[in-house]
């Protein structure tokens, strides 16, 4: 299969205020949250993103989403670079984490409406796939609701539909199923599913290894801003179960460091 | 228009109309309070400050002379003749009566017998007691002291001035001009800033604090197209939450400035006052919501940028005051190239027929551009990461 996305290098370093520093707990002004980092993924595959708290997950997502500039390096989405082309990185993802919020005075139907205006999407085939997606996520009867009214999981489906309503080549989740219930988190693995069988390519980060084995083709580990290993699911699940891979691989890096 | 702006506006528009709070306190509730307090601040003055209409001024005196009880009459006074001081007085401070004069005895003798050049006492006195929170009292008062001024004059009248003429020059119009003038442009400045000051960190600093803007900014919209939808939104609303406050203030003025039923008569302004007043007002909203988007995008919560808007507000209401004194507007062209003041001394001169058209095309379009300007640094503020993302 071709690759879709390639990850060069990429690093993001933060300062961190007085406040974040007691946090922290470290006395140094800044703190480097991804370090070097590279991979590649491939067309019409899930990628996982696997990591303990803090590892730089959410922040290598952030880049790959244009929301934040990378201070080295850089990655191409379908050869569009996020450093000077994010206009059209945008165009081609979905991109969904927490920290996005819906404005809650309004309703999913009338987010909807101007989500897909801002996607570019005509009327006809806004309607078609509102019908399709309400459905799906079953938000079809709470369409009217305000979004304040809605329940957490309720509000994650809203957000989910409105993040690919342009039907992206590349779907960007960060922790897809954090706060779900598992009837819900079913709901959307199976929907990932679907979109990878229709030839779309995915890109998921958690720290839940079960999630991994369900439904990632590859995945990396992450740990501390770098990639500890990155391999198919198969090769990495060989000879023992990935979390204890996983332990494996962290107890190493961290021996390393001391 | 674009496209993209378009949906920025009307996700702006049917956030606040959909919000009938916000309809209530932005839009209505200003206009009403302002039309609700103005009357009855007029009401209150006009009790105050204005002797009632059909009242006769009453005289009392001590010694009324003859010749004084010849000309009372002509000023319209009731005269009581009267011998008890202290009573009258006590009346006066309860305002129970007006006036009371003590004339000395034989005044008019001593007005006769008394020389100016020769004579070496003083000449005599008169006592006139009034108390001047009664406006019915002040108004005798008043009237007793021009009329014993000009018995006085008469008595050496060497020459008159202004003799059976009317000498103040200055049409209806110009005076009414003058006192719109004077106050209109303050009024209006102050209620297009807290009008843009009631929008813009909700929309703005509101966004990012509920972190809504980031999921606007992963749509492929460009940075610049969210600024200038954004302003201009704001900038509609504003003038409209701004129209509210300025037909709240026209139709209690007349109350307010104790004129009478006719009230204040705008058909002074011509059509071409009334564009450039317009093409002012919109100009100078556009560039305040700009600034207060710019401070609003700094600030991490709604809060925070209404604490940082708020020394602004000070400064607006010394410009806005400002029209208020001094000789009329500005003529120096370079004046109107300061904001805000441009606008506040563009506006002087619109309503005072005197202003340099040069002038106030230059207030217009000097604020277009720094509108222009603030949509640009918004804009690269929406591109940074450090101002979006800040925590
Ligand atoms: N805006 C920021 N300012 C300062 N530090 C930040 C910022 N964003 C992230 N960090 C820090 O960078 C590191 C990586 O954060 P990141 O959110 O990418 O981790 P993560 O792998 O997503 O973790 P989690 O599983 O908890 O979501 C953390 O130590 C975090 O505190
Ligand atoms: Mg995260």
């Amino acid at each position: 299969m071709p690759e879709i996305l390639r990850v060069e290098g990429l690093k993001k370093t933060f300062t961190l205020s007085a406040k974040q520093q007691k946090l922290e707990k470290t006395r140094s002004k800044t703190k480097v949250a991804v370090n070097d980092l590279s991979f590649t993924v491939n067309e019409g595959e899930i990628f996982g993103l696997l990591g303990p708290n803090g590892a730089g997950k959410t922040t290598t997502l952030r880049m790959l989403a244009t929301l934040i500039r990378p201070d080295s390096g850089d990655a191409f989405l379908d050869g569009f670079s996020v450093k000077t082309q994010p206009y059209e990185v945008r165009k081609l993802i979905g991109f969904l984490t927490s920290e996005l919020k819906l404005e809650e005075f309004f309703t999913p139907n009338y987010l909807f409406d101007f989500f897909a205006n801002l996607h570019n999407v005509g009327r006809a085939a806004r309607e078609a796939r509102k019908a399709e997606l309400f459905a799906t996520f079953g938000i079809a009867e709470f369409a009217e609701v305000k979004v304040a009214n809605l329940s957490t999981g309720m509000k994650q489906k809203v957000s989910l539909a409105l993040a690919i309503i342009h039907d992206p080549k590349i779907i960007i989740f960060d922790e897809p199923t954090n706060g779900l219930d598992v009837l819900t988190a079913k709901t959307v693995t199976d929907f990932l599913l679907e979109q990878k069988a229709s030839g779309k390519t995915i890109v998921v980060s958690t720290h839940i290894f079960s999630l991994v084995e369900k439904i990632c083709d590859r995945a990396g580990i992450i740990i501390d801003g770098t990639m500890a290993v990155c391999d198919t699911l198969s090769a990495l699940t060989a000879d023992k179960s990935l979390e204890d891979k996983f332990f494996d691989i962290y107890s190493e890096s961290v021996g390393d460091e001391q | 228009m674009n496209k993209n702006i378009i949906t920025i506006m009307k996700k702006e528009f049917a956030r606040f109309f959909g919000d009938a709070r916000m309809v209530v306190t932005a839009l209505i509730l200003p206009g009403l309070m302002i039309y609700v307090v103005y009357s009855f601040m007029g009401v209150a003055m006009k009790d105050m400050f204005m002797p009632s209409d059909d009242h006769t001024p009453v005289l009392n005196a001590v010694n009324f002379p003859q010749s004084i009880a010849k000309i009372a009459p002509q000023y319209g006074f009731e005269v009581n003749a009267v011998t008890d001081t202290d009573e009258i007085r006590t009346q006066i401070g309860n305002k129970e009566t007006d006036i009371l004069i003590v004339f000395p005895e034989k005044f008019d003798e001593s007005v006769e017998s008394y020389d100016t050049k020769l004579s070496s006492v003083k000449p005599p006195n008169i006592e006139i007691y009034y108390n001047s929170v009664n406006p019915d009292s002040s108004e005798a008062y008043g009237l007793a002291v021009s009329m014993l001024d000009e018995y006085e004059a008469s008595l050496s009248n060497k020459f008159d001035i202004n003799r059976d003429v009317v000498s103040d020059l200055a049409t209806n119009e110009d005076v009414m001009a003058f006192s719109i003038a004077s106050l209109l442009p303050f009024l209006l400045t102050m209620l297009m800033f807290t009008g843009c000051m009631s929008l813009a960190p909700e929309s703005i600093a509101g966004e990012k604090e509920r972190g809504t803007i980031a999921t606007i900014l992963v749509t492929p919209i460009k940075r610049s197209e969210l600024a200038i939808g954004k302003m201009l939104s704001l900038g509609v609303l504003a003038f409209l939450c701004g129209l509210s406050s300025v037909i709240g203030t026209f139709v209690s003025l007349p109350k307010m400035m104790m004129l009478d039923e006719s009230g204040i008569d705008m058909n002074i302004y011509g059509a071409v006052d009334y564009v450039l007043i317009a093409l002012i007002v919109l100009s100078t909203i556009l560039m305040i919501i700009a600034v207060i988007s710019i401070i609003s995008a700094f600030s991490k919560t709604i809060k925070e940028a209404g604490t940082s808007v708020t020394p602004l507000m000070i400064v607006v209401m010394v410009v806005g005051i400002s029209s208020m004194f001094g000789g009329g507007a500005a003529t120096e062209i370079t004046y109107y190239l300061i904001p805000l003041y441009n606008s506040v001394q563009a506006m002087s001169g619109v309503f005072s027929f005197n202003y340099s058209m040069t002038n106030v095309l230059v207030a217009i379009i000097s604020n277009v551009v720094y509108a222009c300007a603030g949509g640009f640094i918004l804009t690269r503020m929406f591109n940074s990461e450090k101002v979006i993302f800040s925590r």
